[in-house]
């Protein structure tokens, strides 16, 4: 889960591969980036907490009724 | 290339949600029958009591999809949409880690990111609050366990990246095999702190108030009022099988996006230099050229 940059001593079969080149330089990667993250908190909010806690649809309780049972499945509190 | 690593991710994760929906649909269901079986019969044997007491009937919710359309529909497209939202997190982590985690192959570290994702969305999470199927959890209580539910989440990942973070931090000093360790236990430490300040739900004030002061929500033995049981707690096996495929579920969620992701990410970042051309991209040429091009 941390530094695990295992085997740099020993060379593996594919140890003159090239470096993996460090991603994000620049501005349009960094919004592209954000944009997928915003974009996949949303679904997540919806699978997990919309019509439950709170609710973006007011009293409506489709979504929550429709996904319930990944709901609870996936862990998320319920009912 | 960081719309194909965002494009791959989506992928793996709709491979991971559609096979974790396929094992969810074969285990989990039986068990949430089970446990709506339970609810149902507790909610009459209540009714009953109440009617005796003179309490006037609950006014039950009107059923907005049956229980097949939940079952089959409702939980495929919520697993194959989590997974593709979890696929999407997925890249977006990758790519913040390329290059940043020290001489690690593009498949490692598709792996590496995935047992990350596991960790910080799932497992860490289920160790101070566990999945619950239908019937247990108090509606009084919803917005403070969503609330506390999602501040577990979000602390695990804040301290996960931290963590790793500091790994790196420490690997000019310790050495890569202790910075690790280090970095694990710092994140032991810190979110076993936050695991020991956030209240149990059964702790909540609300239920303490409605049921007394037990552990968790998990429905006791219905009693009359001179204290017979007229109707079981919560069977314990039902509880514990549908803890028990909810973790393998996520294992085989997690798993899929990092075995999947794995070998496209090796094709495309770390082309092997005499193969056979496969997707050949300008990445694949040249000491760490720009990879953001695309
Ligand atoms: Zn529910």
């Amino acid at each position: 889960m941390s530094s695990l940059s295992a085997s740099a001593a020993t060379p593996t079969p594919e140890a003159d591969a090239p470096a993996v080149p460090v991603a994000v330089p620049n501005a349009r990667a960094a919004l592209l980036l954000i944009g997928t993250a915003v974009l996949a908190l949303a679904v997540y909010y919806f699978i997990g907490v919309d019509q439950g806690a709170t609710s973006v649809f007011g009293n409506d309780m489709h979504v929550h009724e429709f996904v319930h049972d990944a709901r609870h499945f996936l862990g998320f509190p319920c009912h | 290339m960081v719309k194909r690593i965002i494009g791959r991710g989506l992928l793996a994760g709709a491979v991971a949600g559609l096979l974790a929906f396929a094992f969810a649909r074969i285990f989990a269901e039986p068990q949430i029958n089970k446990a709506i079986a339970y609810e149902s019969g507790r909610d009459a044997a209540q009714e009953a009591l109440n009617k005796a007491a003179g309490i006037p009937p609950d006014m039950a919710d009107p059923d907005l999809f049956s229980r097949t359309v939940q079952a089959d529909v409702g939980l495929g497209v919520g697993m194959v949409f989590f997974g593709m939202a979890m696929g999407a997190l997925f890249a977006v982590a990758y790519l913040l880690c390329l290059g940043r985690t020290g001489r690690l192959q593009a498949r490692t570290l598709s792996l590496l990111v995935a047992g990350g994702g596991l960790l910080g969305f799932y497992l860490v999470p289920f160790v101070k609050y566990p999945p619950n199927p239908p019937a247990i959890g108090h509606p009084e209580t919803i917005q403070q366990r969503g609330s506390l539910y999602l501040v577990m989440v979000l602390c695990s990942i804040v301290f996960l990246a931290a963590a790793v973070w500091l790994g790196q931090r420490l690997k000019p000093r310790f050495g890569n095999w202790n910075a690790t360790l280090l970095g694990a236990a710092a994140y032991v430490v810190a979110i076993g702190v936050v695991m020991a300040l956030l209240p149990s739900l059964g702790h909540l004030s609300d239920n303490v108030q409605l049921y007394g002061r037990h552990a968790t929500e998990t429905p006791l033995p219905l009693t009359d009022k001179q204290g017979n049981i007229v109707y079981p707690g919560f069977p314990a096996d039902v509880l514990f099988a549908f803890r028990l495929y909810s973790l393998a579920a996520q294992l085989v969620l997690w798993g899929t996006i990092g075995l999947v992701f794995a070998p496209m990410a090796q094709r495309l970042l770390q082309p092997a230099p005499a193969g056979p051309p496969t997707s050949a991209t300008p990445a694949a040429s040249g000491p760490a050229p720009d990879p953001v091009t695309t």
